[in-house]
């Protein structure tokens, strides 16, 4: 059998499962319908408002153009890294614990066929939803840029190798550390993921100093500025090749450079990972085969925890301390904690370098600006960390999900325990991030009440929100907990909760408005009044109310009906 | 004890179970078999609460399972036929878990874990996380977790699957001095030694109906087989020529 009618036979089954879930999904009507509906208005907003400033931007005389072609690189290297990551998760586990690999390991299969199909799995699984958010940022270009419809192919001929120089790297970086790591379990491997993606964002920030860009005069000249947007923000990555590929055609000539660079890196990261894979593969499948010989003692902290967890009831504390065992056990979940710490450490660090001081003090009005922007973005930050360690939680029971179910423990109880072990973390983090934040700020004290209680009700509605969209959309065949949050379900949790975000930010700029509107220039500042104040937390506490109860009650009905384990 | 009424579950037009009625005893081992797609992992998931039947009852201990489920659960141990537990609880912690979830701890907890673990000779195990069992030993940790909220009733999918010969030596006796007891013992298999061996009565399942019931004496008379074993009453029953056909075949294709 050729090495192609064989790649044909190995992925014809992930293929089939992946469109029979399709047609499952459109047999059950409303995720079919949910997905357009978010497509119908995720996408049109993205091209309409990048198409807005890519129009409003070119017209600068010589600062547009290079602002709009600096901005597609950057938006790319971005992408890039998280493609990466994705692809070093997405690796381990069509590389190593996938279920149908004994199968295939035991069949007399050739080793390329075996290395192309999952590199083809690990390239589609883990882009699938970068392109989907491509679509509209390139079309908006095109656009932009008056392209015809050959930019279609233009783009796609620039995205293949750019999606697949990651997947072959990540797949090729995942073999290596399954190799050299010296843990018995491959998830373990995670953990290093983990720090050394931390490592890099630290080193990012420093290396690229991104605040620089939105402050010019920090810059000696006119001249200085122009030529930091005029270079490449980093010429040896596949991203600024990508980028400058498309934007040579897009303005009319072509750059045969980074047409070859992107696609004899492609060739050469395809062929040096299918090196790797025939050298090293048997031995690491090997390894990370091996069993655990860990032991759990009765440790002092558990006994701690179920004496802190007894008043609410053996039931609800037995569930909470299965939950919370099960988390710090399982490298795959915490590990991403460290890159967690650093985001954070990050996050306050730039609040801190924002050019808000001028002879010392705060600007008042900044203040409030950037206090709204603070929620906002502390508010996605939540909304991620949601995604990632709360929405997996109903997916991870999938195979255990038969003792709960015959047990005499409802819904309501199984399920409000995994909203507190959610939630009380998620505020602890969302309380710390805002009192920093806000402190760096100077805020004064009502805008402190009315942002601390903002961020306090949305990690709450989220973690509501995350059970509800993992309890309807739940992954139960998935292999890796770290892979959960990538699904449609994860998606739709993503986009549902930045709207609650947006509806809420929207209802206090409404309460706070004749507020907010003192601060314009040609009128007298003032500060809030405790009635605007009480409104905004007014108008807070029952949108998030809304947007957190009502798809957690729709969750415990369902959790109730689910058939799985 | 155990009462299913008219037990209906439909998988789009397939129909998995077809209004099984059955009345099973305290005291009782009642064997559920059949052929694969039989419709007896439905019907059991169904007993203990974790499909939702399509129509039909079923009351344990007199309480209605949609009506009371809390009640009716409560007087149940269920054993699935594939043994999916936490990987990263330990032994000990699965099973005092298992003791929560019907509102059980304390000191007649721990004492009667210490007892099931001994039992199956998991107690060198009790701190190792679950992920470096065997199958069999998970086997046996999921049998100790139906157990130990002493239950009034056990429901038991496939129990003797990955149980070496002294184990499932031990889990005959259990089943046989849990009935003795009063217990109801259902119990679903394809060992037909086990059934012939343990079971007080019998049902066989076909096409999701109860195709024939009662002592094994009685299945013999509907099978006209009287002096017959149970695995040639059973072929009878499930019109089982083919699998007559399986040693000719292997005989032809070796």
């Amino acid at each position: 059998m050729t090495v192609v009618r064989e790649l044909a036979l190995l992925l014809g089954p992930k293929w089939r499962t992946a469109r029979r879930r399709g047609a499952g999904a459109r047999g059950r009507g409303g995720r079919a319908l949910l997905l357009l509906g978010v497509g119908a208005i995720a996408w049109p907003l993205v091209y309409v408002t990048l198409l807005r400033f890519l129009r409003a931007v070119r017209g600068v005389e010589d600062i547009g153009p290079l602002l709009a072609a600096k901005l597609l690189s950057l938006g790319l290297l971005i992408f890039l890294g998280i493609l990466l990551l994705s692809n070093l998760i997405g690796a381990l586990s069509s590389f190593f614990l996938s279920r149908d690999l004994p199968a295939i390991r035991a069949a007399p299969v050739d080793w390329l066929s075996t290395y192309l199909a999952r590199l083809a799995e690990t390239t589609a699984s883990s882009s699938w939803m970068v392109v989907l958010l491509l679509v509209p940022v390139l079309a908006a270009y095109g656009r932009a840029y008056g392209a015809g419809p050959g930019f279609v192919a233009i783009a796609a001929a620039a995205l293949v190798p750019f999606l697949v120089i990651p997947a072959a790297a990540g797949s090729a970086l995942t073999l290596l550390l399954v190799r050299v790591f010296p843990a018995r379990r491959s998830q373990d491997i995670l953990g290093l993921v983990g720090l050394g993606a931390a490592a890099m964002i630290v080193l990012v920030l420093r290396v690229l100093r991104p605040e620089r860009l939105a402050d010019p005069e920090s810059y000696r000249n006119l001249v200085d500025f122009l030529e930091t947007l005029r270079g490449p923000s980093s010429p040896w990555l596949p991203s600024q090749w990508a980028a400058d590929a498309m934007l040579g055609s897009l303005e009319g000539g072509t750059d045969p450079l980074g047409w070859a660079l992107l696609w004899t890196t492609a060739a050469a990261a395809v062929t040096l990972g299918a090196i790797l894979h025939v050298r090293l593969f048997p031995g690491c499948f090997t390894r990370a085969q091996e069993g655990s010989e860990g032991r759990a003692g009765d440790g002092r902290a558990w006994r701690a925890l179920a004496a802190l967890l007894a008043p609410l009831g053996v039931r609800r504390r037995e569930l909470i301390l299965k939950d919370v065992r099960a988390f710090f056990r399982d490298t795959t979940q915490w590990s991403q904690l460290i890159l967690l710490a650093v985001l954070i450490v990050v996050y306050v660090y730039n609040i801190r370098v924002l050019p808000l001081r001028t002879g010392g003090g705060v600007t008042g009005y900044l203040v409030t600006l950037v206090l709204f922007l603070n929620l906002a973005l502390t508010g996605f930050v939540l909304a991620a960390v949601a995604a990632r360690f709360v929405f997996p939680a109903v997916s991870l029971e999938g195979r255990t999900l038969w003792l709960l179910r015959s047990s005499p423990a409802p819904a309501s109880e199984v399920l409000g325990s995994k909203f507190w072990t959610g939630a009380v973390p998620l505020a602890g983090l969302a309380l710390v991030l805002t009192t920093a934040t806000n402190l760096v700020l100077e805020v004064p004290a009502g805008l402190m009440l009315l942002s601390l209680v903002s961020i306090l009700l949305l990690s709450l509605a989220f973690t509501a929100q995350a059970l509800a969209w993992g309890t309807f959309f739940p992954e139960f065949e998935s292999e890796n907990a770290a892979q959960i949050p990538t699904s449609l379900g994860g998606l739709l949790f993503m986009l549902g909760a930045l709207a609650g975000l947006g509806i809420v930010l929207v209802a206090q700029g409404w309460a706070l408005r004749d507020y907010l509107w003192s601060g314009l220039p040609g009128r007298t500042p003032r500060p809030p009044w405790p009635g605007e104040i009480g409104l905004a937390l007014g108008a807070t506490v029952v949108f998030t109310a809304l947007t957190g109860l009502l798809p957690y009650r729709a969750a415990v009905r369902r959790f109730a009906r689910l058939d799985r384990g | 004890m155990i009462e299913l009424e008219g037990l209906c579950k439909r998988y789009g037009t397939f129909t998995a179970v077809d209004g099984i009625t059955l009345r099973i005893r305290p005291g009782r081992i009642f064997g559920l078999l059949g052929p694969n797609g039989a419709g007896k992992t439905t019907t059991l998931r169904m007993l203990a609460g974790i499909l939702e039947p399509d129509e039909g009852t079923v009351r344990i201990g007199g309480h209605d399972l949609a009506r009371e489920p809390r009640r009716a659960r409560a007087l149940l141990g269920f054993v699935p036929d594939r043994p999916f537990v936490y990987d990263k609880l330990t032994g000990v912690e699965l099973l005092r878990f298992a003791a929560g979830l019907h509102g059980m701890s304390g000191p007649e907890v721990e004492a009667r874990i210490d007892e099931l673990l001994e039992l199956w000779e998991l107690a060198p195990w009790r701190d190792h996380l679950v992920e470096a069992y065997s199958h069999g030993m998970r086997q046996k940790l999921i049998l100790s977790s139906a157990l130990v909220h002493r239950p009034r009733a056990l429901v038991v999918d496939e129990p003797m699957v990955g149980l070496d010969p002294r184990s499932a030596r031990i889990l005959k006796d259990l089943l046989r001095a849990f009935a003795d007891r009063g217990g109801t013992v259902v119990v679903s298999t394809h060992t037909l030694e086990l059934a012939e061996v343990v079971c007080d009565e019998l049902a066989v399942v076909d096409h999701g109906r109860v195709v024939a019931a009662g002592t094994l004496a009685d299945l013999r008379t509907a099978a006209r087989s009287e002096d017959a074993g149970l695995e040639e009453v059973f072929l009878r029953i499930t019109r089982g020529a083919a699998e007559r056909r399986i040693a000719s075949l292997l005989g032809e294709s070796a």
